[in-house]
């Protein structure tokens, strides 16, 4: 299983790459095999102030659907485009191609609170 | 949690097992969408043997079918099969099911796994004319090899020449190194193939021959969610989802396999007569998502003033359309094909069109 050591982690199987005061969110390789083929990725929240383990999302496999949580509070300032077309990127490349949303981060203290890759390898075990 | 005879070889094979109907059975193994273009090109192997299969023997055998199921049992010939169901007595459905015509007096049923003592005790109690009834469920493994390769695959294992097999028509014989196998031109994919119904005994023996000789063919095991996306898109029903104790027949659009015929007394043919004479408010219907995102099961089918007119039922992102595609009961007045509809996706509201069905 691939856990990238620059990445945080959330117990909701989430992703997160802090650079500055911005944030961009994925779920983990961990989760896209639990779930198996995505087939739609459903995110309207752009441009939204949301709270931390606010629903930003769904994301729906062949058998399930299931919500993504913000990480961090913030502002949703981008959404991933190429998810439209090609939902199975999140399965491909769930570190790279396959991001969902970029948050503008609104109180930069709860980073501390997010998983090191560590804690999220012992998480998933 | 039971296990069929194929529990190692889906392990060895990497399946993701899920409890089912009160087995551990493989719901998928490289990915649904892969599986499910794996039949609709080539050729699958599902393990079915959650299934359940009751022979009903003796003088009286088709006198007790006739009067349980809904479709004409008195026109299979030795060696035809046909799709049916029990009605529950109230205008509902106790499952649907295979009847196979084995011989003179001798029939196989078989129903779904979750409802199998459902269906036993269902059975029993119905049997006042003293029919011969043995639930095989246990001692009966099944494997359905579907797909446009399936017959070349097949053919490599047995003297019998399967192209002389019609659909819903059946022989039992040697195939795959066992003896003794119902050999049965029948699924749930809409893809073409067979179902091969055999002893425990010759499971792994049966297993291990489809997949060495259909290795040209690039067969591959199909788990239960790829099963699942396979016969939505070809809008057969699945019990508990499309069809069930609360729908009948008539709605389900299964008049098809409800025969009012003279020579025929069945339960619920009353009933059943009369929604098919003066037409039901209801009717199960396929649609298309025109917009993005994909129904599920038990989502409400509201009309453009927001007002609900039925319920989804089954739901998928059609791996061959690609587009979100569902059944579902929906209310007179908005049945009629094209038709504008809206199914609610959480707090959205897609449109959608009523079609026909098969999707593909």
């Amino acid at each position: 299983m691939n856990i990238p050591e620059n990445l945080k982690y959330t117990k909701d199987h989430e992703w997160v790459l802090v650079d500055g005061d911005v944030a961009t969110v994925g779920i983990t390789d961990f989760a896209q095999g639990e779930l198996g083929d995505i087939v739609f990725v459903e995110i309207e929240t752009e441009d939204e102030d949301l709270d931390k383990e606010e629903v930003f999302g769904t994301i729906e496999a062949v058998k399930t659907v299931s919500d993504m949580y913000m990480p961090l509070s913030g502002k949703v300032m981008e959404v991933n485009p190429e998810l439209e077309g090609q939902p199975d990127l999140v399965n491909k490349e769930p570190y790279e191609g396959g991001w969902m949303i970029k948050i503008q981060i609104s109180d930069s203290s709860e980073i501390d609170s997010l998983l090191s890759a560590e804690d999220y390898k012992n998480l998933v075990g | 949690m039971k296990r069929t005879a194929f529990f190692e070889m889906h392990k060895a094979r990497g399946a993701k097992m899920v409890p089912f109907a009160g087995y551990e059975m493989p719901v998928e193994y490289f990915g649904i969408n892969k599986e499910h273009l794996t039949v609709r090109d080539g050729v699958g192997v599902f393990d079915v043997s959650h299934m359940g299969e009751f022979w009903v023997k003796g003088p009286k055998a088709l006198e007790f079918v006739q009067k349980v199921t809904s479709n004409d049992a008195s026109v299979l010939t030795k060696g035809k099969a046909q799709y049916s169901c029990f009605p529950n007595g109230k205008g509902g459905i106790v499952d649907d099911l295979l009847v196979y015509r084995y011989d003179e007096e001798k029939f196989l049923l078989v129903v779904n796994a979750s409802n199998i003592d459902k269906d036993w005790a269902w059975c029993n109690e119905q049997n006042t004319m003293g029919a011969e009834l043995e639930n095989a469920s246990d001692n009966i493994s099944q494997l359905a090899i579907q797909g446009p390769k399936a017959t070349e695959v097949l053919q490599k294992l047995t003297d019998i020449n399967l192209s002389d097999i019609p659909y819903y028509t059946f022989v039992v014989g040697p195939i795959a190194g066992a003896e003794e196998v119902i050999i049965s031109n029948t699924g749930y994919t809409g893809s073409g193939g067979f179902e091969l119904y055999m002893y425990n005994a010759d499971a792994e023996k049966v297993w291990n021959a489809i997949f060495e000789a259909g290795v040209e063919e690039g067969i591959q095991p199909i788990g239960l969610g790829a099963r699942d996306t396979l016969r939505l898109e070809k809008g057969f029903c699945l019990y508990g989802n499309d069809i069930d104790d609360t729908t009948s027949p008539i709605e389900a659009g299964l008049g098809w396999i409800t025969k009012f015929v003279d020579h025929k007394d069945f339960i619920n043919k009353d009933i059943f007569l009369k929604q098919k004479e003066e037409g039901v408010t209801r009717r199960l219907r396929g649609f298309v998502l025109e917009d993005k995102g994909i129904p599920r099961h038990d989502y409400e089918i509201i009309n453009d003033q927001d007002e609900v007119i039925g319920r989804v039922t089954s739901g998928t992102m059609s791996p061959m359309l690609k587009q979100g595609i569902g059944m579902g009961y929906i209310n007179k007045g908005y049945t009629k094909f094209d038709t504008e509809i809206f199914i609610k996706v959480r707090n959205r509201k897609l449109k959608a069109k009523v079609v026909k069905i098969p999707f593909v």
